[in-house]
């Protein structure tokens, strides 16, 4: 296409300056900068170290939603088995803090890299399979991994390659800079946050953009050149990256690790709260992770029994598919601009001049919307 | 600088589509017409990769097409759209052209990547704001963006399934105009499989004729179009367009 010049007569020129930020895009990094104040400054004052301990688990169990969620939302791909992921990404982490001398940084990005490898020959299974099939292997692998785990045990400073000693518990290293818990939990945030870059990077990259068009059409990316193959295997392969450092990050709160903490429903219930939170946004993943970590210790603080979960989230799930099939970090931006209308009364007023009835306050806001632009810029 | 297809047969259990399709286009715009079933998108998929020959060879411009990837046939120059147009709607115009040089390697940075993509929706004469989500955008639209993702760059085949499928008749008259420009603009040589006979006739100087998986005519396209067996074979699949063209003629 050298020669533009040659453009016909009724030829519309068009826009040439690249686009810069939307205004969505600042109302977002706005957010982000407010979120990671409260996070980092605020928190760790008013909440007691317990609490800042749950922070740091949503914090890690993010990164791991997030990670799901991009395997789902942008590729299609339903793993079940990311829990086992997490927990041979600890495993890992475990075994490089005892076994050798390595800085914390570096024993998270080497974790993060052999997982990385690990995950995606889990992932080769996808590349023949799809939907439900590739949901079952990727559920019997977490399985098999959580059984390989209950019998090899996490190491905790014990001789030989599996470094496990039934009588003593040396606890998992922790950076020189993040002894304390709060500070952990402020070392946390960061890594994850970088996390988060890095899979915005690839999801506003070419990657993005050849997940984008496999999950719409496989024939329609092959023939725009997308190497499908390539390209499943790095979602699988920038999924597990995140897995596995959230793992190395885990490894270092809980600092002494038992397999029987992470079981094959696990996995599961990670499944449930990532759809609750979104698949076609990162926010989803943060959602994902106070569902997963935040809620049930405060049901249990305030003396639910833990079954209610099970429940809570089922229904939740079912709230999802049913009606927001972007999750609430979707339906929760649009909810609130329809409250501000309320507030404001504009919509109030141009329900009247279309003299449409009255209706209650909950039914009302949602139909009063669905003129406006979609937030999430996702078309379903 | 011609695609040769050699004795192209595809086997779907018992049916065969494509029945040793033996044909040679040359340089320019060249027509695939035929009734439904005929095998005309079959033949599209063959060459794409997406379904694999039971025999034949396909040799586009001296290169053997079917011994290519079916990705690599994209970074190679051959280029589609489908009957269903395929506009990614989560990615902007921009970003849908640019997406097949970003895969093709060595095709520059990401500013001339966009100046390309740009150029080609220019060149399809297309109305809208390239950074726009293409899943706003109307049928028009979306079907002029698939086309431009089909030029952009250096394409060398251009096959357009059907591409003025659904749209109304103005419409269709851009869309030839386009068409027509593709050869000398761009290169490529253009393969047209169409049921809107007007713009086959307005675009190609050579037709080919399927009819349940069989070449039955090749040739200049107003002659094909009275030959008495293409006559038949649409009469008999009671195509009331074609009658009417050839009525005219």
């Amino acid at each position: 296409m050298s020669t533009a010049t040659s453009t016909p007569d009724a030829t519309p020129r068009l826009r040439r300056s690249a686009p810069g930020l939307q205004t969505r895009e600042i109302r977002s990094l706005i957010f982000v900068a407010i979120l990671l104040i409260v996070a980092l400054a605020v928190l760790p004052q008013i909440l007691s170290v317990y609490w800042v301990t749950i922070c740091t688990a949503v914090a890690y169990y993010s990164v791991v939603a997030g990670g799901l969620g991009l395997l789902m939302g942008r590729v299609g791909l339903v793993s079940l088995g990311q829990i086992a992921v997490l927990a041979v990404g600890a495993w890992i982490a475990c075994k490089l803090s005892f076994s050798t001398s390595l800085p914390f940084p570096i024993v998270l990005l080497v974790t993060g890299l052999i997982t990385m490898v690990l995950g995606t020959i889990i992932g080769l299974p996808a590349l023949r399979l799809s939907g439900l099939y590739l949901a079952l292997i990727t559920l019997m692998l977490a399985g098999a991994i959580t059984v390989a785990l209950r019998t090899m045990q996490f190491p905790n400073g014990g001789p030989g390659f599996l470094g496990n000693d039934p009588n003593q518990s040396d606890p998992v290293r922790r950076p020189a800079i993040a002894l304390t818990d709060v500070a952990y939990f402020r070392y946390t945030v960061v890594i994850c946050l970088i996390l988060f870059a890095i899979a915005l990077w690839h999801v506003r990259g070419r990657a993005g953009h050849a997940w984008a068009a496999i999950r719409q059409s496989e024939p329609a990316a092959i023939a725009a050149g997308v190497n499908i193959t390539l390209y499943k295997l790095w979602a699988f392969a920038l999924a597990s990256f995140m897995t596995g450092v959230a793992g190395g990050l885990l490894a270092g709160d809980v600092q002494r690790l038992y397999a029987i903490t992470f079981t094959t429903q696990q996995s599961i219930i990670l499944l449930a709260v990532v759809l609750m939170g979104g698949i076609y946004s990162l926010w989803g993943g943060i959602i994902a992770g106070i569902f997963y970590s935040l809620v049930p210790a405060l049901l249990n603080n305030w003396g639910v029994a833990a079954d209610w979960l099970t429940i809570l989230f089922g229904v939740g799930v079912l709230q999802v598919l049913l009606t927001a099939p972007g999750g609430l970090s979707q339906q929760f931006p649009r909810d609130m601009k329809n409250l501000y209308g309320l507030i404001t009364g504009k919509k109030r007023k141009e329900r009247q001049a279309m003299q449409a009835p009255p209706g209650g306050e909950a039914g009302a806001p949602r139909a009063a919307v669905s003129d406006g632009p979609d937030q999430s810029g996702v078309v379903e | 600088m011609s695609v040769v297809i050699d004795g192209l047969t595809v086997r779907f259990g018992g049916v065969t589509p494509l029945d040793g399709v033996t044909v040679t286009f040359e340089p320019g715009t060249n027509g695939i017409i035929g009734p439904n079933g005929a095998g005309k998108t079959t033949f599209f998929n063959v060459l794409s990769g997406f379904v694999n020959p039971a025999s034949g060879s396909v040799h586009a411009f001296g290169d053997d097409l079917l011994g290519m990837a079916h990705y690599r046939r994209a970074r190679w120059g051959l280029r589609r759209t489908f009957q269903t147009e395929q506009a990614i709607e989560e990615l902007s115009a921009a970003q849908n052209v640019a997406m097949v040089l970003e895969n093709t390697p060595g095709s520059g940075s990401a500013g001339s990547r966009r100046e390309a993509a740009l150029d080609a929706l220019e060149f399809v004469g297309v109305d809208v704001n390239p950074d726009e989500p293409v899943g706003t955008m109307g049928a028009r639209e979306r079907r002029l963006i698939e086309v431009a993702r089909a030029v952009v760059g250096t394409p060398r085949v251009v096959m357009l399934d059907e591409p003025a499928a659904g749209l109304p008749d103005e419409e269709t008259e851009h869309l030839g105009r386009v068409i027509q420009r593709i050869p000398d603009e761009t290169g490529a040589l253009v393969i047209l499989v169409e049921h809107d006979m007007t713009l086959v006739s307005a675009c190609c100087a050579v037709t080919s004729v399927l009819d349940f998986g069989k070449l039955i005519a090749t040739g200049p396209t107003d002659e094909v179009l009275r030959n008495e067996h293409v006559i038949k074979a649409y009469l008999g699949a009671e195509d009331a367009e074609l009658e009417g063209v050839i009525g005219n003629e």
